[in-house]
């Protein structure tokens, strides 16, 4: 006890863990851990209460659509809710069994039952995503057997149309039939499944998706590094200046962002088009010819002029916030002891904006993945997106299905790059603002 | 007394007029505008139903939303034919009773007044827009274009076209300027080799098109001397050689013509209002005031002779419209169980033909 006596420590903790009882209480005799547990539990059920309509309002309005809609990507019952009874003869046989009298008789009862029920075209529909043209097949059929039907069926649908014998016909059935289906994964790389079920390419003049996507990322990698070229020394000069002439060219930089995209967009297009401004002027200089006016836009290059103009703040932003707290004297220091300018720059200055650098490629690049207004108006034939196809599937031939592919292709491969960069840089290390 | 007559009026202010209104999704714009004041207005002063109208981009799409989830607000809207087609056999709307609909005023039934394929078991039409070759008079002093033909010979009429980014209409054009009548152009393209072509076709001016997405591009184009002619919707072309005074031309030949029209989605929750709305705006005389507004043709044969003059001027409507009888020699209908059969396919192939 002795050595206990002389460590201030040992004092303290007698002191402090009351002699009597030999733990901590409050004032009025409960032991303090759990007064302090309930306390913060307290305060942690009101943060939650606090954040709670903010949740409900994410779950309500984005995960549980989104949730829905990539759900369509991989699930569509179309065909296996409404034509029960052939669903169920495919269950039984195996692939590559032609149909049977059983088979025919199965899908004349489903064709009878839908197209009284008039489900008929979300059936054709299911069908017309694997094997184009069989829609109006389904329609038609539908139309003639609502009059009546009598068997042999085989014969009797054949009579209608001559379609109906078609082994690929029935191949596309009898995987439409189970509802969870990779097919439009396949389709949005390309991709089919023939007669005997094997994957294969399609025709080579229908293929468009896997190069939409390649265009996608590598326009959208172009448009980060334009940003970066572009808004560094921007962002450096804004960190750099007095307070008073930065902030005026800070308004400069946020000017544009308050506007409108599309004033932006259509003003591109006043500038770059040929009888545009750009244009006039180097004829008036004479660089060019009247007949020799430059394509601008309605291509690739207006693609990636306006989508690097209107994504600039969002690298900026983040670069001069890091490159405001980065303290001169580093540089200053490394000069001192000998360092040239580029390599201070390369050495002291240039790491240290890395993770606003991290955060404004990150930010410039996931936005330019899903842009879809400017590519469509400016883009021409060659400066389209994968958005564009995407936004056609949705508004023009209404196959869900294939929009939900598309788009969790493209969120898939958004995370894998997320998940690139959080392994390479390290995700703690972004700053946003 | 008074307080149980107060409760009565504030339930019949919310509840009364809310019950019986008509709510209508129409597309925006100087269309929705005819809508606006050619249906709208005149039924509620007429009927004494509100309408309430909204804009969508393209109505058939929040009616797929609305019904799907089985929470639909909407009790008409006006969408294209091919979409109502679609809707109607996927069993997202409601089949209209032919028999509601007004007969024509010397008495000739509703069935019989309409043009082939205006009405349908879900669909009634309200009008028909066309694809319409238009040029710059100014570019083309001394000959003027005026065939498809025309517009695929890039040596007697140099300059840039613009065409719509997409398969239909396209197609169809190229194969009437390659030759094929009006009336072979489906059969032609139901066949692999007549697909192969129309793109062949098109192979020949693809260096000279600027693709349009909005149907505003081509007269903004036109009017720039972006482009010296343009395929594209009869009614924007008209609008900006009316109301701008442009100098923009018509080749009615080789015109593409399809119908809009009134839907009712599966469970409306104003069924009968939505029904007497259908009935009361396609009489003939809604359909001609309609067209004054927007140079879209009634589908009513007899609603042709009432269209006056254009909304605001002293020029007579007519001339501009697709269905008079002199702009349909050489027109082509669109059709609709083609395209929704070989959308996709064709869209796919168009898709990577641009980027090849």
């Amino acid at each position: 006890m002795a050595n206990a006596a002389l460590d201030p420590h040992a004092a303290i903790a007698t002191t402090a863990s009351g002699v009597e009882t030999g733990r901590l209480t409050t004032a009025d005799g409960k032991p303090l851990a759990r007064a302090l547990a309930r306390s913060q539990r307290r305060a942690r059920r009101r943060a939650f209460l606090l954040v709670l309509p903010l949740l409900a309002f994410i779950l309500i309005t984005f995960v549980v659509p989104i949730g829905q809609m990539l759900q369509r990507s991989f699930y569509n019952d179309g065909f296996s809710a409404n034509m029960p009874e052939v669903s169920a003869w495919f269950a039984r046989t195996e692939r590559g069994t032609p149909p049977d009298e059983e088979a025919w008789t199965a899908l004349a009862a489903d064709l009878t039952a839908s197209a009284e029920a008039r489900t008929i075209g979300v059936v054709g529909t299911r069908i017309n995503y694997d094997l184009s043209g069989s829609r109006s097949l389904f329609t038609s059929t539908g139309r003639q057997v609502r009059r009546g039907i009598e068997p042999p069926y085989d014969r009797a649908l054949q009579e209608i149309d001559e379609k109906w014998a078609d082994p690929q016909l029935w191949s596309t059935m009898r995987e439409a039939s189970i509802p969870v289906t990779a097919n439009f994964y396949l389709a949005a790389v390309d991709r089919q499944r023939d007669a005997e079920g094997n994957i294969r390419q399609v025709e080579e003049r229908q293929q468009v998706y896997v190069m939409l996507f390649g265009r996608t990322f590598w326009l959208s990698a172009v448009i980060t590094a334009l940003t970066f070229v572009l808004g560094f020394p921007i962002a450096h000069l804004l960190a750099t200046l007095p307070m008073r002439r930065s902030n005026l060219l800070m308004i400069l930089v946020l000017l544009p962002f308050w506007t409108s995209l599309l004033v932006r967009t259509t003003s591109w297009m006043v500038l770059l088009q040929q009888q545009g401004v750009v244009n006039d002027i180097l004829v008036w200089l004479g660089i060019i010819g009247g007949g020799q006016r430059l394509q601008m836009i309605y291509n690739q290059t207006g693609t990636i002029i306006a989508m690097t103009h209107i994504l600039l703040p969002f690298m900026i932003l983040p670069l001069y916030s890091v490159m405001r707290t980065i303290n001169p004297s580093y540089v200053r220091a490394a000069r001192s002891l000998g360092a040239t300018s580029w390599t201070a720059f390369r050495r002291i200055y240039f790491p240290q904006t890395l993770p606003g650098l991290g955060a404004g490629a990150m930010l410039v690049f996931i936005l330019a993945v899903g842009y879809y207004i400017t590519p469509a108006l400016v883009g021409g034939a060659s400066g389209q997106l994968i958005s564009n196809m995407i936004a056609m599937h949705m508004t023009d031939t209404l196959n869900w299905s294939m929009a939900a592919a598309l788009a969790a292709i493209l969120l898939a491969a958004v995370l894998v790059l997320y998940w690139l960069y959080d392994r390479l840089v390290g995700v703690d290390n972004l700053k946003l603002g | 007394m008074k307080r149980v007559l107060f409760l009565g009026t504030a339930i019949g202010l919310i509840g009364g007029p809310a019950l019986a209104d008509v709510n209508l999704l129409s597309w925006g714009g100087a269309y929705g505008n005819s809508h606006l004041e050619a249906y709208a207005k005149p039924f509620t002063d007429e009927t004494g139903t509100a309408v309430n109208m909204s804009d969508a981009d393209n109505p058939a799409t929040p009616i797929k939303a609305q019904v799907e989830a089985g929470n639909v607000s909407i009790d008409v809207a006006s969408v294209e034919y091919a979409d109502a087609v679609r809707l109607c056999d996927e069993g997202a709307l409601e089949t209209i009773d032919t028999s509601i609909l007004v007969a024509a005023e010397d008495g000739t039934a509703a069935e019989e007044d309409f043009i082939d394929g205006a009405i349908t078991e879900c669909f009634v039409g309200t009008d028909v827009y066309s694809m319409v070759l238009a040029f710059n008079a100014d570019k083309y002093a001394d000959a003027k274009p005026a065939s498809p033909a025309d517009f695929f010979d890039t040596e007697s009429f140099p300059g840039k076209r613009t065409m719509r980014k997409g398969a239909k209409f396209n197609l169809e054009l190229a194969l009437m300027a390659d030759g094929v009548p009006a009336a072979e152009v489906y059969d032609v393209l139901a066949t692999p080799e007549g697909v192969d072509r129309a793109f062949a076709k098109l192979d020949t001016i693809k260096d000279d098109v600027i693709w349009w997405e909005a149907g505003a591009q081509p007269p903004q184009l036109l009017a720039d001397g972006e482009v010296n002619m343009a395929y594209a919707f009869n009614g924007r072309i008209f609008n900006a050689a009316q109301a701008d005074g442009q100098p923009f031309e018509i080749i009615w030949d080789g015109q593409i013509y399809e119908m809009e029209g009134w839907v009712v989605p599966k469970g409306a929750p104003n069924l009968e209002e939505a029904m007497e709305f259908v009935a009361w705006t396609t009489a003939p005389a809604p359909q001609a005031r309609a067209a004054e507004f927007i140079s879209y043709g009634p589908p009513r044969r007899s609603a042709a002779s009432m269209v006056g003059n254009i909304e605001g001027g002293d020029q007579p409507m007519g001339p501009h419209l697709p269905t008079s009888e002199a702009n349909m020699t050489n027109a082509l209908g669109s059709d609709l169980d083609f395209w929704v059969d070989h959308d996709a396919e064709l869209n796919e192939r168009f898709n990577s033909w641009l980027a090849s």
